[in-house]
């Protein structure tokens, strides 16, 4: 461990003091922001050279940032448990006999949840939540089964303190995933986060459901179930904000590359693409293995907790996400340097480079041997990250930015088409939706269907004027950010996260369709 | 075959099930007071008055002729909202293959195509050719009418369309002349023939208390509409008359329905039978 200096340590201890009074933090964020300043006391990872430059700098020449993820990895970034094996065996850890009704299966479930790590503390992902009930919900008549579920949502919503938890539905219709859709519609909650997996075979009903449910409270998404499939095999769920990950595996780190700096530190498209992308790419595909050798190698994760010793995770299930933000402003400034007119969703030339920047970055992560990720063919997975709320003049993964968008929906759908399909471990878009559509939910149907039958992956609606809104892939309510904004404590974390986005990324500007 | 076309949004929500394509035709033979798009009512006569009104200069006269330039236009409804002769100098002439290019450039996101207006039969030609073209490729074909057309005399349009969205403006022919300046002898033998055809997709009646009897209107229509109701689920909208668009003239002595009027309306049809009932 490298020794760090006095000046360092004082830093560190205003920012620890700053946390302890901060007046709107609940206690529970206070621990949970405490944990991460004394992580950042570590000096474990033997970084490649070159990262402090790329990476701890000024916000405006950053090209690699690690989310906060911390200096050093105890546990993998997202766990996703095999739910269906805990549902069979339950847990002599937790000291579960293997649920025999609905009561005790959305008991044992609750009690699981406080027991799965990830980087926010939360489980990032809860199950296929109809597939995993639908045994027990066949004994009870249906307003029974939403009081019993009415409850257990309701619990998740006020415990799980962060809207990167996940649920899973479909693609199979089932009733107890209808009685869900039903519930969640009813409840208008931001937790947790939901997705509906859906194929060819999904009926209309249930899609439709999903859409009722979407215009009320923002959720389900709509992922599409063969690319997912095709990419990651039958195991694979939808962990935090969208990312496909597998069952019983999970992402041990997520860093993501900072396109708009790389593209300010670029002479010219030439220079972007010969030197400074491949540089960095370099670094961070480094300081990723890195971090994972951390957790495999050193932390001891795998070898004691009892998610990996009872077989309801599995270390070569694991992969890590390489993520990447700031494409717009990335191919809207080196087109800039060029001379070239057009803007990115909006020019052939502008979409053009950017599948070419694509391209390359998804060789570049083909090519590059990632260790432990045996699940992913020893590689890392891209991922579109979704931003932070400290991001500034850049945009979501792949996304076009806010206040851009074209004003036709076709047109935006056909610039999305383009991108998706290089994000097996997520990306998605966003869509506010006018009311008038309520009377019209066949509307977004259609745009599901289509778009599940090209290569768009993932797709997010709500309504324009609903209190729970998706940020950025996460959920929050309006009425929360208003609460936090007046200076009082509020419930999840992620309601401050929602508030620095509307403030700096205008989320609360986008199109509404 | 060619059509004057006055716009085509590619998609919309609100022009019947699902996401359709809609595709507004010039030219109307009714002149409805409380007419939103009161632009598609005629063809352009070159009278050039909306060419100085252009503020990016996309509009110019040419051998006698307004010709309008799409790629300068930035969509400031400046030249209509100017026209004294209900028309618009941006109606391009289109072809049915034209049109159906656009429309396809939309697909698979849209499940079918609903031709507006104006009033899209006076083009029927055009009509029957464009229909026949989405329904080749397996989109469904809809039509928004003011029922001035007689539908049961033309078996080779009603082919080609899967539905019609029928404007009941009024019942009696008195009220229908306030509204409309004609009669509705045709609309209202149309409603049975397009009902009892399993063709009757959408009823539509916008409200504007004073103007002509709703409830009568809601009622008459309701109660034959009703008979036919499972040979093709229909829809009867309640539609609440906005200023938005309207002439100046007639924005001066419509008014707005209150919300519970409306909803009286729906309920109303609800008690004749009609299953679907939507307020907008």
């Amino acid at each position: 461990m490298r020794s760090i200096s006095m000046e360092t340590v004082e830093a560190k201890r205003q920012e620890i003091l700053a946390t302890l009074k901060d007046p709107t933090a609940t206690h529970e964020q206070k621990v949970t922001y405490l944990a991460r300043h004394a992580e950042n006391f570590m000096t474990v990872l033997d970084e490649p050279e070159g990262l402090d430059e790329l990476m701890r700098c000024d916000p405006e020449d950053r090209c690699i940032c690690n989310l906060f993820e911390g200096d050093a990895p105890y546990r993998p970034r997202y766990i996703c448990p095999d739910y269906e094996t805990f549902m069979k065996q339950g847990s002599a850890f937790l000291q579960l006999d293997p649920p025999k009704d609905l009561w005790e299966a959305l008991n044992s479930l609750q009690i699981l949840y406080h027991n799965v790590p990830s980087i926010t503390n939360y489980p990032v992902y809860i199950g296929d939540l109809d597939l995993l009930l639908e045994p027990f919900v066949k004994d009870v008549d249906d307003e029974t089964a939403k009081k019993a579920l009415r409850l257990f949502l309701t619990s998740v919503d006020r415990t799980i303190l962060d809207s990167f938890c996940h649920a899973n539905v479909g693609p199979t219709m089932t009733r107890a995933g209808l009685l869900l859709m039903q519930v969640e519609a009813e409840l208008e909650n931001a937790v947790p986060n939901l997705t509906m997996r859906v194929s060819k075979e999904t009926p209309d009903e249930f899609v439709l459901a999903g859409i009722e449910c979407a215009l009320h409270s923002a959720k389900p998404s709509f992922a599409n179930d063969r690319m997912f499939r095709s990419e990651l095999g039958d195991d694979y769920c939808i962990a935090s904000c969208y990312n496909g990950l597998h069952k019983g595996g999970g992402s041990y780190t997520l860093c993501r590359l900072l396109l708009g700096g790389i593209a300010k530190r670029s002479k010219n498209i030439q220079d972007f693409k010969e030197n400074q992308l491949p540089y960095v790419m370099d670094v961070m595909a480094r300081y990723m293995d890195e971090r994972v050798r951390f957790v495999v190698e050193e932390s001891g994760f795998f070898e004691s907790n009892f998610l990996a010793l009872e077989g309801l995770i599995h270390r070569d299930r694991f992969s890590a996400m390489f993520g990447l933000v700031g494409m717009a402003e990335c191919v809207n400034d080196l087109l800039e340097k060029e001379g070239i007119e057009g803007r990115f969703g909006h020019s052939e030339a502008a979409d053009k480079l950017a599948v070419e920047i694509m391209e390359q970055i998804n060789d570049f992560c083909n090519a590059h041997p990632a260790p432990y990720c045996e699940g992913t063919d020893g590689h890392y997975l891209l991922h579109a990250q979704v931003g932070l709320d400290s991001d500034q003049h850049s945009s979501p993964g792949t996304r076009i930015p806010i206040g851009e968008e074209p004003e036709e929906l076709i047109d935006h759908l056909k610039n999305i088409n383009l991108f998706h399909k290089y994000f097996p471990s997520g990306t998605g878009d966003i869509f506010p939706v006018d009311l008038t559509v309520h009377k019209n939910p066949k509307f977004v149907l259609d745009i599901v269907r289509g778009a599940f039958e090209q290569e768009i992956r993932y797709l997010s609606f709500y309504r324009n004027d609903s209190d729970v809104i998706r940020v950025t892939g996460y959920l929050v309510k309006r009425s929360e950010m208003e609460k936090l904004a007046a200076g009082h404590n509020v419930l999840q974390n992620t309601t401050g996260l929602g508030l620095g986005a509307s403030r700096n990324c205008h989320i609360l500007d986008r199109r509404v369709r | 075959m060619q059509a004057l076309v006055n716009k085509i949004i590619p998609f919309s929500s609100v022009d019947g099930p699902g996401n359709r394509t809609a595709i507004f035709l010039q030219g109307c033979n009714f002149n409805c007071a409380y007419c939103h798009n009161p632009e598609t009512i005629n063809t352009c006569v070159n009278c050039g008055q909306c060419v100085s009104v252009c503020p990016v200069g996309a509009l110019r006269m040419q051998d006698g002729q307004v010709t309008y330039d799409y790629d300068k236009c930035v969509f400031c409804d400046a030249c209509f909202k100017h026209c004294p002769n209900s028309s618009s100098p941006r109606v391009r002439r289109m072809t049915a293959a034209q049109v159906m290019e656009q429309v396809r450039k939309n697909m698979p996101f849209i499940r079918g195509i609903t031709v507006s207006g104006g009033e899209c039969t006076m083009q029927r030609d055009f009509l029957v050719e464009l229909l026949g073209l989405a329904k080749a490729e397996g989109l469904s074909t809809l039509l928004d009418s003011n029922g001035s057309y007689d539908f049961s005399k033309d078996p080779q349009l009603m082919e080609v369309t899967d539905g019609v969205m029928l404007d009941v403006k009024a019942w009696t022919s008195q009220d229908h002349e306030q509204v409309t300046g004609v009669d509705n002898a045709v609309v209202r033998a149309n409603l049975e023939f397009l009902a009892k055809a399993g063709k009757l997709e959408e009823l539509r009646t916008v409200v504007s208390p004073g103007l002509f009897d709703a409830e009568r209107a809601v009622r008459e229509a309701s109660a034959i509409a009703a008979r036919y109701q499972d040979l093709h689920p229909m829809r009867y909208k309640i539609i609440c008359y906005r200023p938005m668009g309207v002439r100046q003239a007639e924005k001066e002595r419509l008014q707005q329905p209150t919300e519970e009027y409306l909803a009286q309306l729906a309920q109303l049809a609800r008690q004749q039978g009609i299953r679907d009932v939507v307020v907008t």
